[in-house]
């Protein structure tokens, strides 16, 4: 009755929506429902990414640390949103923090589970990829937007 | 000629400004600071437009109206220190006195807007040029479905109109989403491009106009993704920035293709834009 119930939280995420039963159900095979108060941290930067989070509800801070400045945010992610694409690429490790800045409700997906079965079944593994990649690609994107600092001050009159 | 002439001929030149006098200043951020200015003969302005502030010895810059254009007896400038002039406005206090030439240009068509749902999006000093926009928006809310700002800029402290951000969020018929491109802990808003904004905003884009004000890349990204939200591209309206020093299209210093951003602008439809941004170096 609970994966029934999870099973419909991870369809109605963007992340997942529209995605075919029987990939839906093997996905739900690896979630479970996480909660975080605000100032706990989802992940921090260097451990194993053996988890993603598909954000249900709250807001969490994505942050770097950097000696002499502290942590820095450089994006916060709310409902709908997703955290954690580490856990696609080998050596699977967090390269920044996740700071729930708000309550914040999420479903964890065990990596490892995710990435077997995404191996076992070709067709499962080419319908996630595609769904993760254009988070991947909108991140790039953004980064390159905020790296112009096109708000900084320009030589002008 | 009669020197009565003499002085009429000089009076009508357009390059001959008029004087102002600063009546008020307040920073806004470290190096934004509004200046508020009276001057004899001031008749108002269309949100969207500018005038050429000139100080004395300095220069003369273009900078938009950043007031409530329902109130003509004030005239309203927001300026970012960023060279010899705006520096130069940017210093000045209630008393002194500065050139006006304006206002020039074609304002925001919000009378368009009428009926529809509005989308304003700034970045960074582009909420100025928009701020007339969001003045007559509240004055005549009924005209108008549902109206959202969208905000990004730099940081926390690059924040402009911090407590009328604060009063326009409180009101309940108005969405106003702030975002800052990075952070330290002590912000709990939104992190990251105004472009993402637009994604939890609630809106009909089939019935929207968007009034867009920022860095060129921000106007072109963000005009690209009201496009793939549904909004078809005659309803996006972007505000041109470019070198402007006669203001009345003669000297040709601001052309952008066939246009003279002065006198054809600032304000422009995103069809007219869009083949216009893909040219290189334009």
């Amino acid at each position: 009755m609970e994966t029934k119930g999870l099973g419909e939280i991870i369809g109605r995420h963007n992340l997942f929506a529209g995605l075919r039963q029987d990939f839906l159900d093997l996905v739900t095979g690896c979630a479970k429902n996480v909660r975080f108060k605000p100032g706990e941290y989802l992940c921090q930067e260097g451990n194993p990414a053996n988890e993603t989070f598909l954000v249900r509800t709250g807001k969490v801070a994505l942050e770097i640390a950097q000696s002499g400045v502290g942590r820095m945010t450089y994006q916060t992610a709310g409902p709908d949103e997703v955290i954690g694409l580490s856990w696609i690429v080998p050596p699977y490790r967090w390269t920044y923090d996740a700071r729930a800045v708000e309550e914040t409700r999420a479903i964890s997906i065990d990596a490892e589970c995710l990435r077997n079965k995404c191996e076992a079944d070709c067709a499962l593994g080419y319908e996630v990829m595609k769904r993760f990649m254009p988070i991947i690609v909108e991140r790039l994107h953004s980064t390159r937007l905020q790296l112009l600092d096109v708000y900084g001050t320009r030589k002008s009159t | 000629m009669a020197l009565e002439s003499q002085l009429e001929d000089r009076v009508l030149d357009p390059m001959v400004p008029s004087i102002a006098r600063v009546t008020a200043r307040r920073e806004e951020t470290a190096d934004v600071v509004t200046l508020e200015m009276e001057a004899e003969g001031w008749v108002g302005f269309e949100p969207g437009q500018f005038n050429m502030l000139s100080v004395f010895g300095v220069g003369e810059v273009p900078i938009s109206m950043s007031g409530d254009p329902s109130d003509a007896s004030k005239i309203i400038h927001t300026v970012r220190a960023v060279g010899a002039v705006s520096r130069a406005l940017a210093r000045l206090t209630p008393g002194a006195v500065l050139g006006l030439r304006g206002p020039y240009g074609t304002g925001w068509p919000v009378g368009l807007a009428e009926g529809r749902d509005v989308i304003v999006a700034a970045g960074g000093l582009g909420l100025a040029p928009v701020r007339p926009i969001i003045y007559q928006l509240m004055a005549e809310r009924h005209r108008f479905g549902k109206v959202t700002l969208l905000y990004g800029t730099r940081g926390p402290g690059d924040i402009l109109f911090r407590e009328e951000l604060a009063e326009w969020r409180s009101r309940l018929d108005v969405g106003v989403e702030v975002t800052v491109d990075h952070a330290d802990h002590t912000w709990h808003g939104h992190v990251g491009v105004v472009t993402r904004l637009l994604r939890s905003a609630d809106f009909d884009p089939e019935k929207v106009t968007a009034f867009v004000c920022g860095p060129e890349i921000m106007m072109r990204f963000m005009a690209n993704e009201l496009g793939d939200a549904g909004c078809p591209a005659q309803d996006i309206y972007l505000s041109m920035e470019r070198n402007m020093k006669c203001a009345i299209g003669l000297c040709g210093h601001c052309q952008l293709g066939p246009a003279f951003v002065c006198k054809d602008g600032p304000v422009f439809d995103w069809p007219y834009l869009k083949p216009l941004m893909a040219v290189k170096e334009l």
